[in-house]
């Protein structure tokens, strides 16, 4: 019981690191019905930023690690956010009316140019970092020794998910921006004719996607205390069936999506096997699909001629 | 489509300067802020396990202004070339002369690539890149059938390049079966777990068919890399059997093939061998494509490629008729794999990443979806540019991503060739929008 209560709360820690990209992917795929395939490699580009920025900053002589934390999250957040605006630029914006496969394969070129481009300006080894926060609570100790423990990361993780969360669906339902994004969802033409600046519009999708995958980067690093230049990858596609798993389009489903993939990633490499986890979420993915392909919380999708 | 009349182009030409530098300028700073942290600041961890960091400003300055150098002159070609979309005019000559090279360039090709083996018999370095070019060139039209014709997006067909590959290796090595018996069960295992997967997932949409692939490419590398006991895992597995000419080995022995013939044994018999086969393997997958193409089912495949709910209004079983597409796919990638694995004579989980499907993806889509010709020449120039570019390996995929998303934006039905389909009415009906739009269905 006490494994499994520990299980659990490493379970949604994880889960809440892939809602974060979820929510990139879920919005993309809303507004533009499009799978951005280089969210993944823009996630591994802001725990990048994240690990220099911090580096930086230690170099400098702050000790505060709120701080230095605060800042940190900013920084990447800012510069993440450009590089998803730059990549719908170039990569995505001369495709909007090009065939159906297009975009998608300009995806896969995009997240190969991520990749390489992290490995060419970085180095293929992994970037490690001393652990930042340390400490936490002992929740419960059994009679046997086994000990619950509920570490501060764990708790930070949790809570700026949380918060991001919060400010994130006020922006989407009580903003300007929001409406604009809900409108550009529902008939784009109609939007535009209705004053919606619709290009602006799905910039700033890419621009909020990319500043959350940011945040979920730099909370991985945290976590686990190192990036590489290939963790985009595994992570994007994980993200991906979240969002699938939740309904695609669907915000809460992201998130929920998320925890469930974490708790069913971290469940399965602690009472089955480690070396079958990531088979375990991809299987997820095409059970989903195919016997639910809305996802828990999305709308059936009518195809109209 | 706007028509620019030739007053507007030349005023906005003229009055661009200040507008085009300052474009420039705006991208220049991006890229600054983008390139600042990722490029100016390199991080190494050092030996006692501590990140160390030192700075690169001069590459940083020289990234910059190269970006504000490429804007200037992606803009000026841009004013010159006029709007994307525009018609250009081609002299009849060139046309008559472009259409005369595309009848013949196929034929020649194929006799210049079945003379390969005659001119540079000594240079075994050509010969084996032959040999790549022309499993890319297999692996190109076996992902063909299933892009190309069907329009079926299939990020995960290393999957059966890697199932046959096993497939034959494993037989080969376990219970001795020969080449021979072993590539059509590769073909088949391969199609079988086509079908397997093909089944359920196909009546998904585009992009969600083409994540499930991903997803099944990678579930299968996976198990290859964790079931070792009968794969080997990350080790794969050696010593698989090299071809026979039909039985009759091709080595120094007394019934090898060059005792037989009495002539002197020499390694480069065996390439040779190597080179025809899968040149006739690439055939076969070629002859039996444009056979299909005529087939009710290969028309069935190219209008499901154009529009599949009117397939379905005509009556077309789009769950089969996309299960046979990506079966026959999957088949020859089979193949391929089973000589893949005789070829190397080493096999592992290493050959059969996502890079590997995206490769044989980007021939297709540079090809030209669709067109066999296309296909071959992009196999040839991609593999042959990865070969010449082999000393910059890191950033030779970084090149390739990038040619990738340029492809796409420039000509994103291909850059060599893109096969219409076979029969299409000649006369376009325009349909008014008032009775397509939505709701109105």
């Amino acid at each position: 019981m006490d494994y499994f209560a520990q299980q659990l709360i490493n379970g949604l820690v994880l889960g809440s690191i892939y809602g974060l990209i979820a929510i990139g992917y879920t919005m993309v795929y809303g507004i533009v019905g499009m799978i951005n395939f280089a969210h993944g490699d823009v996630f591994m580009i802001g725990g990048f930023i994240a690990l220099i920025t911090f580096l930086l900053l230690i170099s400098t002589g702050l000790t505060a690690i709120p701080v230095i934390l605060l800042v940190v999250l900013l920084v990447s957040m800012a510069i993440t956010a450009l590089y998803g605006w730059t990549i719908e630029r170039i990569a995505y914006r001369p495709l909007r009316h090009s065939f159906r496969l297009a975009p998608m394969l300009s995806a896969i070129g995009m997240s190969f140019v991520l990749t390489n481009y992290s490995q060419v300006a970085q180095g293929a080894r992994v970037k490690p970092i001393p652990p930042v926060i340390t400490g936490g609570y002992t929740l419960h100790e059994s009679a046997d020794g086994f000990v619950i423990q509920l570490s501060n990361i764990q708790i930070i993780v949790v809570i700026t998910t949380i918060v991001l969360l919060a400010i994130f669906t006020w922006l989407v339902s009580r903003t300007r921006l929001g409406r604009d994004m809900r409108a550009c969802e529902q008939d784009q033409t109609m939007a535009a004719l209705l004053g919606v600046d619709v290009d602006r519009t799905i910039s700033m999708t890419f621009v909020i996607g990319a500043a959350l995958a940011a945040v979920a980067g730099l909370m991985y690093l945290l976590y686990y205390g190192l990036v590489d230049f290939f963790m985009g990858f595994v992570a994007g596609i994980k993200a991906f069936t979240a969002a699938v798993l939740g309904g695609i389009g669907s915000l809460p489903g992201a998130m929920l999506g998320g925890l469930a993939i974490g708790l069913i990633e971290t469940f399965w490499s602690a009472y089955f096997s480690v070396e079958y986890k990531d088979v375990a979420a991809f299987s997820i993915l095409i059970v989903v699909l195919i016997f639910m392909p809305t996802g828990l919380l999305g709308r059936p999708e009518v195809e109209k001629v | 489509m706007t028509v620019i009349s030739p007053e507007t182009a030349s005023a906005s030409r003229t009055a661009g300067i200040p507008a085009l530098l300052k474009t420039a300028f705006v991208n220049a700073l991006i890229a600054l802020v983008l390139f600042s942290l990722m490029v100016g600041i390199r991080t190494e961890a050092g030996s006692d396990g501590q990140l160390t960091y030192w700075t690169r400003f001069g590459e940083v300055a020289a990234l910059v202004a190269a970006v504000f150098g490429g804007s200037i002159v992606i803009e000026l070609l841009r004013q010159w070339i006029g709007p994307a979309g525009t018609e250009k005019l081609i002299p009849p000559a060139v046309q008559t002369g472009m259409s005369l090279v595309g009848r013949y360039l196929a034929p020649a090709l194929l006799v210049f690539t079945l003379l390969v083996p005659v001119i540079f018999y000594d240079q075994r370095y050509i010969l084996d890149l032959a040999i790549l070019v022309l499993t890319y060139v297999m692996l190109g039209w076996g992902l063909n059938v299933v892009v190309g014709l069907a329009g079926l997006l299939d990020l995960g067909y290393v999957a059966f390049y890697a199932v046959g590959a096993y497939s034959y290796a494993l037989l080969a090595t376990n219970f001795g079966w020969s080449f021979w018996v072993c590539l059509p069960l590769a073909g088949i295992l391969a199609a079988f777990w086509g079908v397997l997967l093909g089944f359920p997932v196909l009546r998904l949409r585009g992009d969600y068919l083409a994540i499930v692939t991903l997803a099944f490419g990678e579930i299968i590398r996976l198990v290859i890399i964790n079931w070792q006991e009968l794969t080997g895992g990350p080790n794969g597995v050696s010593g698989i059997p090299r071809p026979s000419f039909f039985g009759i080995p091709l080595d120094n022995s007394d019934d090898g093939l060059a005792a037989l013939l009495h002539i002197e044994y020499s390694t480069t018999h065996r390439i040779v061998f190597l080179f025809y086969l899968i040149l006739a393997l690439a055939l076969l997958t070629n002859w039996v494509t444009i056979r299909l193409r005529r087939l009710p089912i290969g028309r069935a495949w190219e209008a499901l490629r154009e529009d599949e709910v009117a397939c379905r209004a005509l009556g077309i079983n789009t769950t089969t008729t996309k299960l046979t597409a990506f079966a026959t796919g999957a088949m020859f990638g089979g193949f391929a794999g089973a000589f893949f694995a005789t070829r190397q004579g080493f096999i592992s989980p290493e050959s059969f990443t996502f890079q590997e499907s995206a490769l044989v993806l980007a021939i297709v889509v540079l090809g030209g979806m669709g067109s066999q010709l296309g296909v071959a020449l992009a196999a040839l120039a991609m593999i042959g540019g990865f070969e010449l570019f082999r000393s910059l390996e890191t950033y030779r995929m970084l090149v390739f991503g990038m040619a990738m998303v340029l492809i796409m934006i420039w000509r994103p039905r291909g850059l060599i060739g893109h096969r219409a389909p076979t029969v299409y009415l000649t006369k376009a009906q325009a349909i008014s929008s008032d009775l397509v739009k939505e709701g109105h269905g």
